[in-house]
Parts: C-alpha cells; structure tokens; sequence
C-alpha cells in the first residue's frame, strides 16, 4: 500500500469521526444525529459511485470525450442546481447553465491554450469540476442578491428611469454592490489562502506524495483559475440576470410577477 | 424603425385616452379612464385611496403600460416614443423623498450629466434650496429639503409636465405648503401639473382644474361634486 491508498478498513476507521459527531450531537441534544449521519452516508456513495466512473473516463485508454461528456453533465446538473435553490430568480435556469458553460470554455481555453495542464481526461474532469463548484455557489448569491437589490430598491430604480436613465443606466449602482458581494468572498479566501488554512489540491497532492513547491504551483494555478471563474460566472448571471427584470421599454418589471 | 419622435409643439400637452390597467388578466384596476393635463396650470387627481390614482400616474411616463386604450404626450401614443425621451418631457416626482446615495451634486446630474455647477445651483434656488446644499449627503436632508432636491433634479431634465404622487403626504404641514407654492409657480412659468391627492383641503388649494376617480372610472359630474363638497363639509368641522 502506497502513502495515497487509505483502502477499506482505513476508510471505516475514518468513519470514527462521524460517530464522534453524532455523539456529540446526542450529548449536546443538537438532534443532528440522523442528518449527520444521512450525510456521511450519502457522501460515500456519491463519492465511490464517481470514483467507479472516474476510474473509466480517466482510465488512460479511455477516449478522451469521455471526459467531456462528463463536464457537460457536470454544467447541466449545476445549472440545475443553480435553478433550484434561487426559485425566486426569474430565468435562473437557463441562465445558469449559460454561466456555467461560459466559465467553462473560458478558463479551459486558458488552461489548455497556454499549456498549464495537458489536455487530458485527468485533468479535464477535476478542473472543470472545481471551476464549476465553485462558480454555482456564487452564481446563486450573486443571483439572489441582485433580485434583493432590485426590489429593495425598486423606488430608487424607478426615480432613476424616471429621470430618463435607461435600465443599463439605472441599475448599474444596485448591480455593482451585488456583483462586489458575490465576488468579495472568493477575493479574501484567495487572501487568507495558506495563512490560515491548507486548500484541498493542496493538502490531496501533499497526501498523495508530490513535493510541497510543487503542489504549491499548482495549487496557485487552480486557485486563479477559480478567482476567474467565479469573476466570470458572476457576471454572466449579473447582466444577464438584469436584463431579463426590465423590459425593452425601459421599465422595471414586477419580480414577484415574473417569477410565477 | 426606431422610435417615433415627440413633436415639440401641440396644443395637447399630455392626455389619457379611455385608459385601462390590468395587474393581471383577472383584476383590472383602472377601468377605460379619461383625462388631460393642460400646459401652466394644476391638475389635481383626486379621490379616495385605493382608487387608482398612482397608477393612472405611472402610465403617464410609462413606467406602466396601458392594457387597453392609450396615453398621449403633444399628440403622439406615448407607446411609440422613446421612453427615455418621454421621461426627461414627463417628470415624476415620487411620495416618498427618494435621494440616491452620495452627494445632493451627484443627484441632481443623474438626469442631466452634463450640467454646470451654476446650473445645477439655478435649479436647487429655484425650489427654495440654497447653493450650499450641492456638498452635502443627499441621505442628511431633511424630508423638506430631501423632496425639493427631487424636484430640482427633475426640473434639471427641462420637463413640460411634471406628474406628481401625492408629494406632500410624507410632510409636515409647513412644508406641505411650501411644496404646494412651489407647483403653483412651476405652473406659472407654464408647466403641466398633475397632482396626485387624497386630501381634499388640498384639493381647493391648489387646484386649477381637478378631476375626480372612483374605482379606478371617471367619476360622473354627480360623484364629483359629491366628492369636493364632502371635502368642504370636513373642512367646516
């Protein structure tokens, strides 16, 4: 067994942990015991289920649109998922989806256009899994909190066309403070990175064996890669988003009305 | 093709023409209402709450749009113009103060980026604001000042019509009366008001010509009256 292998019996020792969690919660009465426990569970089966899938559409002989095939499952659950925990967002959907794939030929075309990684299912599969992740949970609070300005502040929306702004014009202060929300957290965690906690690449590559510089460079490579993804998916959803709440006339619509 | 271009000069300043407005397919606020705003002179949109009085307003500049009969501004359908160029003709001054965040100068250009600081001035004195006030917080203002300073930012986009949403309802009675002077001048110097009020003692202050909704209709010449003297009998109380 290599450093990388943990195998079975070192995976149901790790399940320890979750029975420190669930009897911490009993003591405590937190009455999490069964969600703790449904999640464990839950995350282990996804987990190997991809892992099973993986292994084929990584496996070295394996054609690489295997590996492609996966990313565009990947971009529609996400717009999926995007969808369903901004209801309240009109188009949201669709509109994800179109952020999502956009982030994805975006940051791959860099990625493989300056040769940073080899074009390869290894490769292919995680990157666009991280950029991704990372771009849905900020696609939904950029989503949420636009919606949320421009209701909020729908009689300072309103003055402004009033005053003959056109909608680009009269939403662009409330869409700035939603985009800036969105985007402030991915700025301080790429900040605090390495000073107060050791990111996941990082700390699997250094599991895994690889050279601490080493794993450091590619962290930092992934680490920019998700600072422009996020950049990039947020402002797909902004200006698209805000597009979709005005009409062509310049006027606000209703948002309530236009989610039903 | 573009948007059609509002003529500068008609007799008819701005007219509703059997107007109807619906939230959704099933419940229709405004029932094929009428009415005209004449240049220099105080329109006063008058009924009971609830009757559709705000509403009628907001399709004046198109931030609504009518679902049956039509809006027009110096006899051109204000659904083929450019609203953007309707707006800067039609002003809009809300209930409620609404200052944007930063300073009185960055509001009053909002409508009217390119405006000198003289200009800007010219506008804050002509609604009894002093020059000084340009540096302040917009947010500091007091609901007086806050609401004079919309009106000086609406007046900076040179309308013809200003359409006014019940201006006073957020003031005190000293400033209530200084913002209904204010209209009055406005009108003098040739301004189309339409004021929006529930307040019938306003009603008789103010008012070179008044018309009366009920239920979201044109109230008939009976109701109307009925509506101005029940004002006079509260006044007498």
């Amino acid at each position: 067994m290599t450093a990388t292998q943990i195998g079975w019996a070192g995976l149901i020792g790790s399940f320890a942990l979750v029975i420190v969690a669930i009897a911490l919660s009993f003591t405590q009465r937190l009455q999490l015991s069964r969600s703790i426990l449904w999640a464990s569970v839950r995350a282990a089966v996804q987990l190997l289920l991809v892992g099973f899938a993986l292994r084929l559409v990584l496996d070295t002989n394996a054609s690489v649109w295997w590996a492609w095939l996966w990313v565009v499952i990947m971009i529609g659950f996400a717009g999926f998922t995007i969808g369903s925990r901004a209801k309240e967002v009109p188009g949201i959907f669709l509109l994800g989806t179109i952020s999502m794939l956009t982030v994805v030929v975006v940051s791959l075309s860099v990625i493989f256009g300056f040769h940073v990684f080899p074009v390869e299912g290894r490769t292919i599969v995680p990157l666009a899994g991280m950029m991704i992740g990372n771009s849905m949970t900020a696609s939904v609070l950029v989503g949420r909190r636009i919606v949320g300005e421009l209701s909020e502040k729908r009689d300072e929306v309103e003055a402004r066309l009033a005053l003959g702004q056109s909608w680009q014009d009269a939403s662009r202060p409330y869409v700035r403070s939603a985009l800036r929300t969105a985007l402030v957290p991915q700025i301080e965690s790429t900040k605090a990175v390495g000073l107060v906690f050791l990111p996941g690449a990082m700390t699997g590559l250094v599991l895994a064996g690889v050279d601490a510089v080493d794993a450091v460079t590619v962290q930092l490579a992934i680490m920019y890669l998700i600072l422009g993804s996020v950049a990039t998916s947020v402002t797909v959803i902004g200006l698209g988003l805000t597009r979709r709440v005005f009409t062509s006339d310049h006027r606000l619509r209703s948002i309530e009305r236009a989610t039903h | 093709m573009g948007p059609a271009r509002i003529p500068a000069e008609n007799a008819e300043l701005l007219a509703f023409d059997g107007v109807s407005f619906s939230v959704d397919s099933d419940r229709e606020i405004l029932h094929g209402v009428s009415l005209s705003v004449a240049p220099a002179a105080v329109t006063v949109l008058a009924g009971p709450s609830g009757a559709g009085k705000s509403t009628l307003l907001r399709l004046g500049n198109r931030l609504e749009v009518p679902s049956a009969g039509s809006v027009r501004f110096r006899g051109e359908d204000t659904a083929v113009v450019d609203p953007r160029e309707l707006r800067r003709r039609v002003g809009m001054v809300f209930q409620k103060p609404v200052p944007f965040a930063g300073s009185v100068r960055e509001n009053l250009r909002v409508g009217a980026a390119q405006a000198s600081d003289e200009e800007l001035v010219r506008s804050l004195e002509r609604v009894g604001l002093e020059g000084a006030v340009l540096d302040r917080v917009a947010d500091d203002l007091s609901g007086g000042e806050a609401q004079r300073m919309c009106i000086a930012r609406t007046l900076l986009t040179h309308p013809e019509v200003i359409l006014m949403d019940e201006p006073t309802s957020a003031l005190d009675h000293e400033n209530r009366l200084g913002i209904e002077h204010l209209a009055k001048e406005l009108a003098q110097e040739g301004i189309g008001i339409l004021w929006v009020s529930h307040d019938l003692a306003q009603v008789r202050r103010i008012a070179d010509h008044a018309v009366v909704l009920i239920d979201g209709r044109n109230a008939s010449d009976e109701e109307t009256a009925a509506f101005l003297e029940q004002g006079m009998s509260e006044e007498e109380q």
